[in-house]
């Protein structure tokens, strides 16, 4: 609540156009054990020194993007009656996580040449299109890419979710899923008028894993030989254990 | 109870984990059966990405045979060189099971592998197991009915390499033990299994053990070609979930226990149609999902190329 006032009394200092402030509800998110999603809430608030202008209406876009990774697409035909993957496509970089909330339909308020510059809308920022072909017709499988993750709540567009109170204050909410990459995930805030973008803000939320579940995933990358050690030792002991626990019970 | 796994990245019921230890390890305790050829395909029905099914399988089956070995140990049924021997085929063939994994990973067509490695044992051993259990039921039905003498397959006696093998009282050639030993390596790297459900049969009717050794000497041999698969899973691929591996063990040494208390009381003969017809239907399942056409023909794989 003391942010929020923050943010009203910045909203009210001078400046010499419409800027952005912002905060996010997180400052990191951590995976633990019992880690099942996250909501994270990004608001913020317009700075401007004179009076709102006249003309089309202030629109407010918020952006949160995982961090980037290969990944290969493949399709399955059907070979003497089963279902096999035959073709792929490799994907460079694609975000592992991109989310789009607006006040309004993009197709309204947000110019294609913007769109193409910031790479705002998913298909854009999901940059499907890099990489190199094994295929002659790539779309189909950059289209899977998009309906997959999509189906998968890695991918979202909530147009018109992003509330602006009284052409100042905004908030959108992020559901980020279970199934999450670690990383640092990126939230990008657009302030728009007549499709044009006039500010943008800029800002990065850490997702890690935590406490036991980051001691076990790092020593399986760093040390697998330990790893696979100690995965044995719990596995005969626990093995040991419950044939002595049985002898004890019948004796 | 949600509990998010840190190498499969996936969020799951702690309890359905459990319990599906559980109904293996009862299986198990029932039967003699490892349950790795079970529990391995039900992680992929709740969302299991396969590599990660197949390492963990093998990382509960060394628990589950570390836990039966010891009885058998102390009733001194276990034929300890036959074991050894059993082994270092099944550690060449683990070994080449490891390199062949990893390379169909690479290629993407694990999952169609390991799924069609499935279909074909489960269905083949299902089918075996239904014709033996009705047999058997009809035999309890009809006592005093003529008891079938198998057939011994004497064809190994003339190999090379012969070696005394006493617990067993066999002399024989190392050859086929070890080639027995190699093929059920394969399959416990390739299908994440201890291979006891082909290794148990292949030594009644191949090697020519007598029965009372054979699920002794199979699990002394799956606990060893387990561990090294799983040291190999978590060295190359490091697709061994730990926490998996717990929830499952933990699950399935409990259900042992209710397994074997069990098997005093039912009835073998109508356990044994039941357990036929639970693997009969994990492999229709696997087989249909080869079969159908999926409602998704694409599917997404971290990393580029391959």
């Amino acid at each position: 609540m003391i942010r929020l006032l923050a943010l009203l009394l910045l909203a009210a200092l001078p400046a010499s156009a419409e800027t952005v402030v912002a905060g996010q509800s997180l400052d990191e998110i951590g995976i633990t054990a019992r880690f099942d999603g996250s909501e994270v809430l990004i608001y913020g608030a317009v700075r401007r020194d004179a009076p709102e202008p006249e003309g089309p209406p202030l629109e407010v876009i918020v952006t949160l993007e995982g961090p980037s990774g290969a990944v290969t697409i493949r399709k399955k035909t059907r070979e003497a009656g089963i279902w096999i993957n035959t073709e792929q496509v490799g994907v460079a970089a694609t975000p592992s996580y991109y989310a789009v909330a607006s006040t309004g339909p993009l197709a309204d308020i947000l110019d294609p040449a913007e769109d193409v510059r910031q790479r705002i809308s998913v298909p854009l920022a999901v940059r499907a299109f890099s990489g190199p072909l094994e295929v002659d017709d790539a779309r189909p499988f950059t289209e899977a890419l998009l309906r997959i993750r999509e189906a998968e709540g890695l991918y979202s567009l909530s147009e018109g979710t992003v509330r602006l109170v009284e052409g100042t204050l905004f908030r959108a909410d992020f559901r980020l899923p279970a199934n999450l990459v670690e990383g640092t995930y990126k939230t990008r805030i657009f302030l728009l008028r007549g499709g044009k973008v006039i500010d943008a803000y800029r800002a990065a939320l850490p997702v890690r894993k935590v406490g036991i579940e980051r001691i076990l995933f790092a020593l399986s990358r760093q040390n697998p030989l330990a790893y696979g050690l100690l995965s044995l030792v719990l596995a005969v002991t626990a093995g040991w254990a419950a044939s002595a626990a049985f002898r004890f019970l019948r004796s | 109870m949600l509990i998010y796994l840190p190498i499969a990245e996936v969020a799951v019921n702690a309890l359905l984990l459990l319990g599906l230890g559980a109904v293996v390890g009862v299986l198990s305790g029932l039967f003699g059966v490892g349950g790795g050829f079970l529990i391995t395909p039900l992680l992929f029905f709740i969302g299991i990405p396969p590599g990660v099914a197949v390492a963990t399988g093998s990382n509960q089956v060394v628990a589950s045979s570390v836990s039966g070995v010891l009885a058998h140990l102390k009733r001194k049924a276990v034929d300890i060189p036959m074991g050894l021997v059993l082994l270092a085929g099944g550690v060449a063939g683990a070994g080449a099971g490891i390199i062949a994994f990893n390379l169909l990973q690479a290629m993407g067509q694990i999952d169609l592998v390991v799924q069609l490695s499935y279909v074909v044992f489960l269905g083949f051993v299902g089918l075996l197991m239904a014709q033996e259990g009705l047999r058997a039921w009809h035999r309890s039905r009809r006592p005093g009915g003529p008891r079938v003498k198998r057939h011994q397959h004497h064809w190994v006696h003339n190999l090379p390499l012969k070696m005394k093998f006493r617990a067993s009282g066999l002399y024989i050639s190392v050859i086929p033990p070890v080639l027995v030993g190699f093929v059920v390596g394969v399959l416990a790297a390739i299908m994440g299994v201890g291979g006891g459900f082909i290794m148990v049969p292949a030594m009644i009717y191949i090697l020519g053990m007598p029965t009372k050794v054979v699920i002794g000497t199979s699990l002394f041999q799956v606990i060893f070609v387990s561990a090294f698969t799983t040291l190999a899973h978590a060295i190359t691929n490091q697709s061994v979930d730990v926490v998996l591996a717990f929830l499952l063990i933990i699950g399935g040494v409990i259900g042992a226990q209710v397994g074997t208390r069990l098997s005093g009381r039912l009835k073998a003969e109508e356990l044994r149609l039941l357990l036929a017809a639970l693997v009969l239907a994990v492999a229709a399942k696997l087989a249909l999902d080869l079969l159908l056409t999926p409602g998704e023909l694409f599917s997404l794989y971290p990393g580029g190329g391959g």
